[in-house]
């Protein structure tokens, strides 16, 4: 579709199966730093196992990942979180037996900095930028959903991402909560960090993306200009049902 | 400073912790023979729960297997011993080889996961138990003694080992401190906590995890290789038994799983009943189940856990702490 040639992350051919379970069958997916892409698509299209073959949780089955003209196909996520591409969880995965501070602080210490001084304060302004101050010395276990999302958020940032990749963050948000939250990632974007959002609520999404791409059995089955997706018959076919508004 | 790593509660602590070391190290002077062994006895037994703690409490990592440290650190002063080493040095060159020996075995436990980690671990200690019954000098269960210790006369016997047993509890709790301290023991809990998510965040599980178990390993055989030296003798059914964990557990769990003080607490608590019901016979053992069972089921976080939450009290604290000048002014 748009012929721009990317240096940051480039992954070819995707495939990805569960034994004879096709998640991913074929997809390319390129992106910089300036980009912001809004990913969306029913249930099962492989939307979050395309983001776990991304950053490094699961090895595709067949397929090339290149980040910086190097080949990443199957380094561990660790490795490509040190070098600046980071996940959130659709379901948080917190570290429930350590504060909300540790939590944050432990992606700083090991994947941003060496040094102590700078890891506290780049947790301590993830923690602030995702409005989880009050939190800061709670045990992790003892906050709730949305403050888990938030932290998965603040942790993602304190590794100090190039590109964040986000599952479902603003699920189960109220409006004026993703409106927050769509602010707190606008300004990540303006800080150069490249966004791909996974999301649900497709008007939150729009307010962030300049690109969407629409999922559907493991294909992408059309991407570019978020509007021209969001009228596109195929993905009105397969992710609406064929029958809602295109969303304006 | 916006992160504070101590309290008004941890620095009273440490002054009390210097003067205690103090009176503990006068004590061969004063104290009775009686009190000097039983005294050498609680500081294995903190170093022995301090250790599981480590491993299962801070990494997650519940072993059933830690008799084969404690025994093969016994075992390898038995031999170094025999190669005509001073029994002192024995004892801590046998730990360290323990240590060392443990870096291979950790390359192949530490890919398995949970249960099957727990239950392999058991299943090597009695490997260990069969491979040790083997060597001639133990003869087979018969097993044998650390003779080079008649050296000593045995009241300078006495005070050597309690001195050595000090020693090296408060060498390997100083250890443990600053391990949990450092970057590796933050990533250690959140290895614990999610492998999968700390993974993502950049921490090295395989790494972590196996510096925390070649710690755990050579602070266990030390705790072995003391108990040789205060019982003397050497059979390699008792030193692989798998009541050594089981007693690991029990001070643990009672104690305060995952908390610094409360494997300390639970070796007091542990000690103070051995002392008092040992006699009991089979009662003393039915007792020690039931407490675990019902600190289990009413104090999941054990003795220190519960005082800690109550009470807001850490003194040795191994965590951050967002100062409250840091929390208060930002409303944003």
């Amino acid at each position: 579709m748009e012929n721009i040639t990317y240096s940051q992350l480039q992954a070819t051919g995707i495939h990805k199966s569960f034994g004879r379970v096709q998640v991913l069958n074929g997809i390319d997916f390129a992106m910089d730093t300036n980009d912001a892409i809004g990913i969306v698509g029913p249930n099962g299209a492989g939307k979050s196992t395309l983001l776990s073959v991304l950053s490094g949780a699961q090895a595709p089955t067949k397929g090339e990942i290149i980040l910086n003209n190097q080949t990443i196909t199957h380094s561990p996520a660790r490795q490509r979180a040190k070098q600046g591409l980071v996940r959130t969880h659709q379901i948080p995965k917190p570290f429930s037996g350590i504060t909300v501070f540790e939590n944050v602080f432990v992606a700083a210490i090991h994947a941003a900095t060496n040094n102590r001084e700078e890891a506290y304060d780049i947790a301590l302004e993830s923690i602030k930028l995702c409005g989880m101050l009050p939190l800061a010395n709670r045990d992790a276990d003892s906050i709730g959903l949305l403050d888990r999302k938030r932290l998965e958020l603040a942790r993602a940032l304190a590794t100090q991402p190039k590109l964040l990749f986000l599952d479902e963050i603003g699920g189960g948000l109220t409006e004026a909560e993703a409106l927050a939250l769509v602010d707190t990632i606008l300004t990540l974007k303006e800080r150069g960090i490249g966004i791909v959002w996974i999301e649900h609520i497709v008007h939150i999404l729009l307010r962030v993306v300049k690109r969407l791409i629409c999922m559907d059995s493991g294909q992408i089955i059309a991407q570019g200009d978020p509007q021209a997706v969001m009228s596109d018959q195929a993905v009105i076919r397969a992710y609406m049902g064929g029958s809602i508004d295109v969303v304006g | 400073m916006s992160i504070k790593r101590s309290n008004a509660y941890s620095k009273v602590t440490i002054m009390a912790v210097m003067l205690l070391l103090m009176v503990l190290v006068i004590t061969p002077f004063t104290a009775s023979d009686n009190v000097l062994e039983r005294l050498t006895v609680l500081f294995i037994y903190i170093i022995m729960a301090a250790m599981w703690n480590t491993l299962a409490g801070f990494g997650g990592l519940v072993s059933i297997g830690q008799q084969l440290f404690f025994g093969l650190g016994a075992y390898a002063t038995i031999r170094l011993a025999h190669l005509g080493m001073p029994p002192f040095v024995a004892v801590f060159i046998a730990a360290v080889l323990v240590g060392l020996l443990s870096w291979p075995i950790s390359k192949f436990m530490l890919r398995l996961k949970a249960a099957e980690f727990g239950i392999g671990m058991w299943v090597l200690a009695s490997v260990g138990h069969l491979l040790v019954n083997l060597d001639p000098l133990i003869q087979g269960e018969t097993g044998t003694s650390l003779i080079s210790l008649n050296a000593y006369q045995i009241e300078t016997r006495r005070v050597l080992i309690y001195l050595a047993a000090l020693i090296c509890m408060s060498g390997l709790l100083i250890g443990l401190f600053y391990l949990l301290r450092s970057k590796a023991g933050i990533a250690m809990q959140a290895i614990r906590d999610n492998e999968e998510a700390a993974d993502s965040i950049g921490v090295d599980a395989q790494t972590v995890k196996k510096w925390f178990f070649i710690f755990a390993a050579f602070g266990t055989a030390v705790a072995g290789a003391l108990w040789l030296a205060q019982a003397s003798s050497f059979q390699p059914k008792t030193y692989f038994s798998v009541q050594w964990t089981a007693y690991m557990i029990f001070m643990v769990l009672v104690g305060g799983i995952g908390r610094f003080e409360g494997a300390i607490l639970g070796a007091l608590l542990f000690f103070a009943v051995e002392t008092w019901f040992a006699d009991t016979g089979v009662w003393y053992l039915v007792g020690l189940g039931a407490v675990a069972v019902l600190c289990s089921l009413f104090l999941p976080k054990g003795l220190w856990g519960a005082i800690e939450s109550r009470l807001g009290l850490r003194l040795i604290p191994v965590g951050y702490q967002v100062t409250e000048e840091t929390l208060k002014p930002i409303k944003s």
